[in-house]
């Protein structure tokens, strides 16, 4: 099985339709979020930019995109303050049940988004949560937690542990020692974990589908309706922008990897 | 250098004879061990709690037993919607593995560059926002949508296509190929190439080399991957409800109904719980297979739902 | 801000005793640490030299036993209020901070001044031959280099004790022979006192004032390198330092009988281990008065330039080494010779139970080659 020309050329041809097939759906929203006209015809008869201007100027729209990036950002600081300092914790130590804790952090992942969902929907209302922004924050945190754990966690594993005894010997705090030698050193996991906590909480649907009230919804929610309820191009603009928003946003996570892996 | 230290008295003398203090290390290893407190906090709060509740929700709802479940496989609409799952999320693995297969070799067989736009671009479902993804998929599939017309350009369409399970497969098959490739991809990268060219040296036929040797070599990869299509597919919300049809719901929509137009908590926990224990248990057996913890979670890191 | 460059370090009693195991992995080691001493703590791997050195570092918890720097009891103290030097094996180089910004780093914690700070960066990279290197990052420097930063920055706060982990450990031995003249030549010119750990026995004798010799979490011997060298105190010290011949047997008025001969020596009655170092042996050469004399047969010859190295079996079976500078340039393997030393060459050390099995697997007689045989030769 060397691989033939014939082989060879069949496996090509595969890559090239699996690729297409990838990438091309989600590129399609692009050219029709810049259609002229009212519907979600592809390819668009006429270009113009009104589905950007009802997005950014109709208020349900408008809302929801502020609604979602407020969110994404209090989960984002909240996330990564808990996820580090966990991961801060747990670095290095072991004891009876460490194997559970662990999963316990790991479990918002693994679990399927729909039994979490109704999981949260189910407490929140006895809880008044529902539709409320301190709801949305802490489902979100939730799922958001583990990619912080998890990459904090695995920064930390690249700190050698006989750094801490030098900065002590040459005169460092434990607190100045975390300042000025373990945090810069694990700054570019942390950072994933943050960028990866925005994403989550921007980009999530199926918990947010059951914490939203018809007052508060985020963008994923809001397209999420449009999609079932009306034929509403606007869509396409939201889905460009929520694109470009995300991609852009993990494009730094991919960067910030590459340096801090030399 | 100089002697002179405007720190030399800085190593505060301790009180001679002092009796011993504690040892203070082992303390601030406690205090450290605090700092995972807020977090656990946190998910027990809202994640533990909210999940043992409806754990508790379903034994309890509308009275006390096990009612829920024994009706689970009593109503024949449950049934079917379980039956109807299993099998889409069998379809979905099967199309991912005879795709992902050949698609990993390639990526075995090319150069170390286009080795990174393979990878690059079997990631991007992962990068891409989930609610934009599936919006594309509900205009590509629409009846005059592009894939119909590109199947009419070659005499194929129309066909029908959102709505349909052959729709929900499409859109689902396109997010779950990473989980294929990438442990297909390891494996295949394990195999010592000359085990092959030794079975052709001793004679074997291509095919038999490939089916004898190189295919049970990567089998654990597959399997793994497989496994993982499996278990993601059953607990998928967003893109058969928007892809599909109400009439074609799967497990998950089924215990949105539940739970949002009946308001029966008990029915929607015991199907939760019974989603989350297959879960469990097939993510154990991946485990199991591959004995890569961080396989599982950076694979799912890409943010699926 | 004193008038003396180096502190004294005293540890009394010092013990270290880790959750769970059996035997203390210190054991009440009293150390006395002179002013501007460079004191080596010499020892197999697990005989407690290293741990005493974190105990000294305050890395390590202190279980019980007092640790006086000058006049005061350090043992309780956190380590980075102790204000001393440590250098590590592993270099532990900030990798996020430049060559400057590592040596920076213990003037940064002691909160001087920028400028004061900037003049004392490049004094200490000049003292270690880095001058023009200070805004490399580690990675970007040999590892020679790497451990001369780490030298500069546990310097450059001037404090009054240096304590050296295995620094040389991780180097191939050329680089590893330059950094002993680096080390020795920053420790005559900043006068402060060394605190040295290593299991090689030549780089101690090599560096050091003085050797503590670690076995079992106890210090076996104290003492200058030719102290330890020429009057080994114990057989365990006359193996781990160089090569010996070590004859086991019992002493009865100025002799050691070992079972097949009576061997002349200085020391009082009981059993007793006499060592013998091999340059001091002589093949072929008259014997002068009160020598001892053993007649063996040349089992091995190894040419090693400047001198050989003879293997002899003696007549009883057992080995011995003897290290020859020229006078039996014609022995060959095979050969009977006489083999003698006059009575003041050899040393008689105390046996312990334990040594006993130990000289038993060698021989019937208790006669044999040190384990120190070929170690760094």
């Amino acid at each position: 099985m060397t691989g033939g020309p014939t082989l060879r050329r069949v496996l090509v041809g595969i890559g090239i339709l699996v690729g297409v097939w990838l990438v091309v759906p989600t590129l399609v929203v692009v050219p029709i979020s810049f259609s002229g006209e009212d519907s979600f015809a592809f390819p668009p008869s006429s270009w113009g930019l009104e589905h950007y201007a009802t997005f950014f100027t109709e208020s349900s729209w408008l809302t929801s995109l502020l609604v979602s990036l407020q969110i994404a950002l209090i989960v984002t600081v909240v996330a990564t303050l808990l996820g580090t300092a966990a991961a801060l914790a747990l670095d290095r130590t072991s004891f009876r049940g460490r194997g559970a804790l662990d999963g316990l952090f790991m479990a918002p992942l693994i679990i399927p988004g729909i039994v979490v969902a109704v999981a949260l929907y189910a407490a929140f209302l006895g809880w008044g949560l529902i539709g409320t922004p301190l709801g949305f924050v802490v489902a979100h945190t939730v799922l958001a937690l583990p990619f912080v754990v998890v990459n904090v966690a695995a920064a930390l594993q690249n700190v050698d542990p006989v750094l801490g005894r030098a900065a002590a010997g040459l005169g460092a705090s434990g607190w100045a020692t975390f300042r000025q030698v373990t945090l810069p050193i694990i700054r570019p996991g942390v950072l994933a974990g943050a960028l990866f906590a925005f994403v989550t909480s921007f980009d999530e649907v199926v918990v947010s589908l059951f914490v939203q009230s018809p007052q508060l919804q985020t963008l994923p929610v809001r397209m999420f309706t449009s999609v079932t309820n009306e034929v509403d191009p606007t869509i396409a603009a939201a889905s460009t922008v929520v694109l470009v928003v995300s991609t852009a946003l993990l494009g730094l996570v991919a960067l910030t990897r590459r340096k801090s892996t030399p | 250098m100089t002697v002179t230290s405007p720190v030399a008295g800085a190593a505060a003398p301790a009180p001679p004879r002092a009796p011993d203090p504690p040892p203070g290390r082992r303390l601030a290893r406690r205090v450290s061990l605090l700092l995972a407190v807020p977090a656990l906090l946190v998910l027990l709060v809202f994640f533990v709690v909210p999940a043992l509740r409806l754990l508790w929700l379903s034994v309890t709802t509308p009275e006390p037993g096990f009612g829920n479940y024994t009706a689970l496989v009593a109503d024949d609409v449950t049934t079917t919607i379980v039956l109807r799952t299993l099998l889409m999320a069998a379809v979905v693995t099967v199309v991912c593995v005879l795709v992902a297969y050949p698609y990993a070799y390639l990526m075995t067989i090319v150069s170390g560059r286009w080795r990174g736009v393979l990878l690059a671009v079997v990631l991007v479902p992962f990068w891409t926002s989930l609610m934009a993804r599936t919006f594309a998929w509900v205009v590509l599939l629409q009846d005059n949508g592009v894939v119909n017309q590109v199947l009419g350009a070659v005499g194929l369409g129309p066909v029908r296509l959102l709505g349909t399970t052959a729709g929900v497969t499409l859109a689902m098959a396109q997010v779950m190929l990473p989980f294929v490739v990438l442990p297909v991809y390891t494996a295949m990268r394990g195999i010592d190439r000359r085990l092959v060219d030794a079975a052709l040296s001793l004679g074997a036929r291509p095919v038999t080399a490939f089916t004898r040797v190189y295919l049970p070599l990567s089998l654990p990869g597959v399997a793994a991957g497989a496994t993982l299509v499996m278990v993601l597919s059953l607990g998928f919300y967003v893109t058969p409800s928007l892809v599909g049809s109400p009439q074609q719901s799967m497990l998950a929509q089924f215990i949105s109904v539940q739970v949002n137009q009946l308001v029966d908590f008990g029915a929607a926990g015991a199907l939760a719980v019974t989603l989350l224990v297959v879960t469990l248990l097939l993510l154990g057996g991946v485990r199991m297979l591959t004995r890569t913890r961080g396989a599982t979670g950076s694979g799912i890191a890409g943010g699926l739902t | 801000m004193t008038d003396r460059a180096g502190a004294t370090i005293r540890a009394e009693a010092l013990t270290k005793r880790f959750p769970g195991a059996s035997a203390p992995a210190v054991d009440a080691v009293d150390l006395h640490v002179a002013a501007g001493e460079f004191m080596t703590l010499l020892g197999p791997s697990g005989s407690g030299k290293t741990t005493t050195l974190n105990m000294i570092a305050g890395f390590e918890e202190v279980t019980s036993g007092r640790i006086l720097l000058d006049d005061d009891d350090i043992a309780r103290l956190p380590a980075h209020r102790r204000n001393l030097g440590m250098v590590f094996q592993s270099y532990a180089l900030f990798p996020h901070m430049t060559a400057a910004q590592n040596v920076a780093f213990p003037l940064r914690q002691r909160k001087v001044g920028k400028a004061e700070t900037a003049r004392r960066v490049a004094e200490a990279l000049e003292l270690v031959h880095l001058g023009g290197h200070g805004d490399r990052l580690p990675s970007q420097l040999s590892g020679g280099q790497q451990q001369r930063v780490a030298l500069a920055r546990a310097v450059v706060f001037s404090p009054r004790a240096l304590l050296l982990d295995e620094p040389l450990g991780a180097l191939d031995k050329k680089l590893r022979e330059s950094l002993q003249l680096e080390i020795s030549r920053l420790h005559s010119e900043l006068g402060i006192t060394f605190v040295f750990v290593t299991h090689d026995q030549e780089e101690a004798l090599a560096l050091s004032d003085r050797i503590a010799v670690f076995r079992d979490g106890r210090i076996e011997q104290v003492g200058t390198p030719t102290e330890l060298y020429e009057t080994p105190a114990s057989r365990f010290v006359a193996t781990f330092l160089g090569d010996s011949n070590v004859f086991t047997g019992t002493v009865h008025g100025g002799l050691l009988d070992t079972g097949s001969a009576q061997l002349h020596c200085d020391g009082p009655d009981g059993p007793g281990c006499l060592v013998v170092r091999p340059e001091r042996l002589r093949i072929g050469a008259a014997p002068a008065d009160g020598a001892n004399r053993l007649s063996a047969t040349v089992s091995d010859v190894v040419y090693q330039g400047a001198f050989r190295r003879i293997l002899v079996r003696f007549d009883d079976g057992s080995t011995g080494l003897v290290r020859d500078a020229g006078d039996a340039a014609t022995t060959t393997r095979g050969d009977r010779v006489e083999v003698s030393w006059p009575a003041a060459a050899g040393v008689l050390v105390p046996e312990t139970a334990a040594e006993r099995v130990g000289a038993g697997v060698g021989s019937g007689s208790g006669v044999g080659v040190g384990a120190g045989v070929g170690v760094g030769a």
